[in-house]
């Protein structure tokens, strides 16, 4: 028996929600902990106060942020068990490692720290406690690392095989799991774009101070870590963004087509499609402009590779659709206790396609027998919505050349010392202040949603991974996310506000005027 | 690899032994302050040192939390998806009331309106009383046996509900680990507080640890006559690949007293934890706070190994279809697995010990009313 239809689109739907609900708050920790570790080096290194109290007040914005990334994290950590209990079955022999390994070398280095970090000012040398912020950053980049390891395996399964008495995937390699490519690839991109997002916060802030002439000396150093920081992650973010990331794997490869919606494969030279309307109906990009050459520069590096097209991946995976029936009906024999050896060369010939059989278990329970029409339909769902994976893409590229932009002038005026007069450049770095956040969301959307059909690309379904619940107790806890999520969002953004607005005064060391 | 499967096997009960002691020693006294946060602060600014007597370092000790269950994930995955599903509702009204603990400590103070710092007092509240009630409540099921079953894929079905976790026994192990969570929470408020807060605490530490001791005794009692255990008749050698279909068991009463009555010694861990109980009253009556501390630190290690040792080898007993229990022998990961996760403990928990215990030592020191008056703007 496979769960229902409805049990497995709440199950997604909630952890789509908690999911990029907690990527509201991580990207800040990750990016503002290192900029935390900047201003007070430079603290120790100066002694100049002004760079202590930038500790202390972005520290104190840093820990609204915090709370929130610590409460919201506590659910994903449950919700594959919860939720996701064939998943973890399934997998955990080899997912579970690193978000265990996270937990012992990450999470309990930045959470033991964080509170020195707060109440350790007074009893800590300046040297001691700039190595206790230094080691909130290390903790929560390196819990970046493991959980990207973690998802990186989700996206491209390496060092894994499947296990026919135990029934699941186990571990053959552990240096395959640590250097997956796409993992690499990811935690790159990912903490990039975290710090992209603290520095546009600072100065976003930062601007507004200089925008009410407030507090100037305070908001220009900010202003001036910020955009230094920050024009170094943006270039890596976009220089080392996680294009290349698709060409190994077969699901990455699914998405790449998707994205640039490459209905077929092209003859390299590829050019990538800038802007168009994807339809899928007629199977082209209406009103496409193209430029030549750039798709195959980005993703292959080169410009003699093709990048294979959605009908031809489609073929590909119907022709393992078929293999994948073949090993669902030999172990179905091994199951039964069939264990003679030309059953188990049998099984081992075909057994890397068994995930794309199972893929038929949505139509119907005899995978082994299933129609021309199912292994069609089976073959069609492997392509992930066209349009959604194409627009998401392109906002958050977008968004990123804007925020290249702001932070590229405002670093050029702060070199010049003019920023304070650029009005126009302070009260678009304010408004600007949520774009990061939108483009984190969407490249998790182009990330996950671009995985599907699939929970482990290639190995294991949606449809199977869930747990068998009824629907009414995955109704009670969406309601409950929803609602606390709610509350707690109003909340921090309330505190967020307010300490924004009243800025370095709140710290009470009467330096710092209130406008 | 160093050590061969059936060892690992052990080992792993040990380790998931040792992270949950790791829990409930360190993070118990924090959901025990958490409780007993609005009965002990009578106004404002004793709650602000009730809570910053935690505040520096609770966070810390929830990782204990995560990682025993990312522990539970990577080394008994299969427990791991049959605990959690099964248990759905039950850990989502946990999370739910640990959602109250981040934002309570960090938001609470922020604000000087009384309405905002009582919602979150009482958020607080909310945060230590509820997982410190239902992991006993989960104990308690544990010990009787949860209805779940396996299909020949290895899917879970859990046909019980989460009002049937609420039954007699299962409160009165909720009882249990409330007690001993609040008396262990008590006592660490001694250490960290002085004056009229210190003395409200003692008395906490007579009454709960009272409570703790009758019910444990209970418990222990009911175990022997009236709950049935459970007893592998069968099963796959010790080594061999896990997995839970293969074996037959038998429900028995007295069941859970087959280790007792094979080795005597083990009859230390329930020795432990009701002589660490009495030490803990009579050390925190004679303001030995540290002494105090200690004993109730043993009494925690010798109640959850006091339940292990009766339940061992099983971690979870099927109510509904004995023969999908699960073991220590087959509900955990592949041998290389384990043996990986084995490093990765050995190399990193004491690391963890080194730098919590230089972080506790860099805070040490009494929590007072004036010392919060003096950092009015920088503590919680």
């Amino acid at each position: 028996m496979i769960p229902s239809a409805e049990l497995v689109d709440l199950s997604r739907l909630q952890f789509a929600v908690t999911a990029l609900y907690h990527f509201l708050f991580v990207p800040l920790t990750l990016g503002l902990s290192f900029l935390l570790v900047i201003m007070e080096s430079v603290y120790v290194m100066t002694g100049k106060e002004v760079y202590r109290d930038m500790t202390r007040f972005w520290g104190k914005l840093f820990g609204i942020n915090f709370a929130l990334g610590v409460t919201t994290g506590l659910t994903m950590e449950f919700q594959f068990g919860t939720n996701w209990a064939y998943y973890s079955h399934y997998v955990g022999d080899i997912f579970g490692v690193p978000l265990a390994i996270e937990g012992l070398m990450a999470f309990f280095l930045e959470s033991t720290f964080v509170g020195l970090f707060f109440f350790g000012w007074n009893k800590l040398s300046k040297v001691q406690h700039l190595m206790v912020t230094f080691l909130v950053a290390l903790g929560s980049n390196l819990s970046a690392l493991w959980i990207l390891i973690a998802n990186g395996w989700m996206q491209n399964p390496v060092g894994a095989e499947f296990n026919y008495h135990t029934m699941r995937m186990e571990m053959t390699s552990i240096t395959d799991l640590l250097f997956n490519p796409v993992a690499q690839v990811k935690f790159v991109h990912t903490v990039s774009a975290g710090y992209v997002t603290a520095s546009m916060f600072v100065l976003g802030i930062s601007a507004y101070y200089l925008l009410i002439g407030r507090d100037k000396a305070f908001a220009m150093r900010s202003i001036a870590v910020a955009a230094g920081f920050g024009l170094a992650s943006a270039l890596s973010v976009i220089v080392l963004g996680d294009a290349s990331g698709y060409t190994v794997g077969e699901v990455q490869r699914v998405k790449l087509a998707a994205i640039e919606a490459e209905w077929h494969t092209e003859k390299a030279p590829v050019a990538i499609t800038a802007f168009g309307f994807p339809n899928e109906a007629t199977q082209r990009t209406d009103y496409a402009i193209r430029i030549p050459y750039l798709l195959g520069l980005i993703a292959t590096r080169s410009v003699d590779e093709q990048i294979t097209g959605i009908a031809e991946l489609r073929e590909e995976n119907e022709a393992k659709i078929r293999n994948g029936m073949i090993a669902y009906s030999v172990l179905e024999k091994l199951r039964a206790g069939d264990a003679s050896d030309e059953t188990k060369m049998l099984f081992e010939k075909y057994k890397a396609n068994l995930g794309y059989g199972l893929l038929l278990k949505k139509y119907t329970p005899d995978v082994a027998d299933a129609t021309e029409e199912q292994i069609r339909m089976a073959s069609r769902d492997t392509i992930p919505g066209i349009a959604p994976m194409f627009w998401t893409f392109r906002i958050m590229v977008a968004i990123s050349l804007v925020i290249l932009f702001i932070i590229s002038a405002s670093f050029y005026y702060v070199a010049k010392r003019s920023i304070a007069e650029k009005k126009w450049l302070l009260k678009l770095a304010l408004y600007s202040i949520p774009l990061p956040w939108i483009a984190c969301e969407m490249g998790w959307i182009v990330a996950e949603y671009g995985r599907q059909p699939w929970t482990i690309s290639g190995i294991l379904p949606t449809r199977l991974s869930t747990s068998n619940l009824d629907p009414s107790s995955v109704y009670f806890s969406l309601a409950g996310f929803v609602g606390f999520y709610t509350l707690l969002l109003v909340a921090e953004l309330y505190l967020m506000f307010k300490y924004a607005r009243l800025g370095p005064q709140s710290l009470h060391t009467g330096q710092y005027g209130s406008a | 690899m160093l050590f061969d499967y059936e060892t690992l096997k052990l080992i792993w009960w040990l380790f998931v032994g040792v992270l949950l002691v790791g829990f409930a020693v360190t993070d118990g006294f924090d959901l025990g302050v958490g409780a007993l946060l609005p009965f002990l602060g009578k106004n404002d600014e004793e709650r602000r040192v009730i809570i910053n007597s935690v505040g520096a370092t609770w966070e810390g000790n929830q990782v204990w939390f995560v990682t025993a269950g990312g522990a539970i994930f990577a080394a008994w995955p299969i427990v791991y998806a049959t605990a959690f599903s099964g248990f759905y509702i039950a850990l989502m009204l946990t999370l739910f009331a640990l959602f109250f603990r981040p934002v309570g400590f960090d938001y609470r103070s922020k604000v000087a309106d009384p309405r905002w710092r009582s919602v979150w007092d009482w958020g607080l509240f909310a945060g230590g009383f509820v997982p410190a009630l239902i992991f006993g409540v989960a104990f308690g099921n544990l010990l009787q046996g949860v209805p779940f079953s396996f299909d020949n894929d290895l899917r879970v079905t859990y046909s019980g509900n989460f009002w049937q976790l609420l039954n007699p026994f299962g409160l009165l192990a909720g009882t249990v680990s409330l007690a001993m969570l609040l008396m262990h929470g008590s006592i660490y408020l001694q250490i960290r507080t002085e004056g009229v807060i210190a003395a409200r605490a003692r008395f906490v530490t007579r009454v709960t640890g009272a409570v703790f001791i009758l019910a444990f005794v209970l418990a222990g009692v009911w175990i022997m006559r009236g709950i049935e255990g459970y007893r592998i008749v069968t099963m796959l050698p010790a080594d061999a690949v896990s997995t839970p279909l293969d074996k037959v068991v038998e429900k028995a009463a007295g069941a859970w007293m087959d280790n007792y009555s094979g080795h005597h010694w083990l009859w230390l861990a329930p020795l432990l934890a009701i002589v660490g109980a009495l030490l803990a009253i009579v050390a925190s009556g004679t303001k030995k706070t540290i002494a105090a501390f200690i004993s109730s630190s043993v009494m925690i290690a010798g109640v959850i190994f006091t339940a292990g040792i009766a339940m061992f080898p099983f971690i979870m007993p099927s109510s509904t279809d004995p023969g999908s229990s699960l073991t220590i022998w087959d509900a955990v990961s592949s041998h290389k697995t384990l043996q990986i996760m084995f490093w990765v403990v050995v190399i990193f928990l004491p690391i963890v010990l080194a730098y919590t215990s230089w972080v506790y030592r860099v805070l040490r020191g009494k929590i007072t009313v004036e010392s919060i008056r003096a950092n009015e703007h920088n503590v919680y």
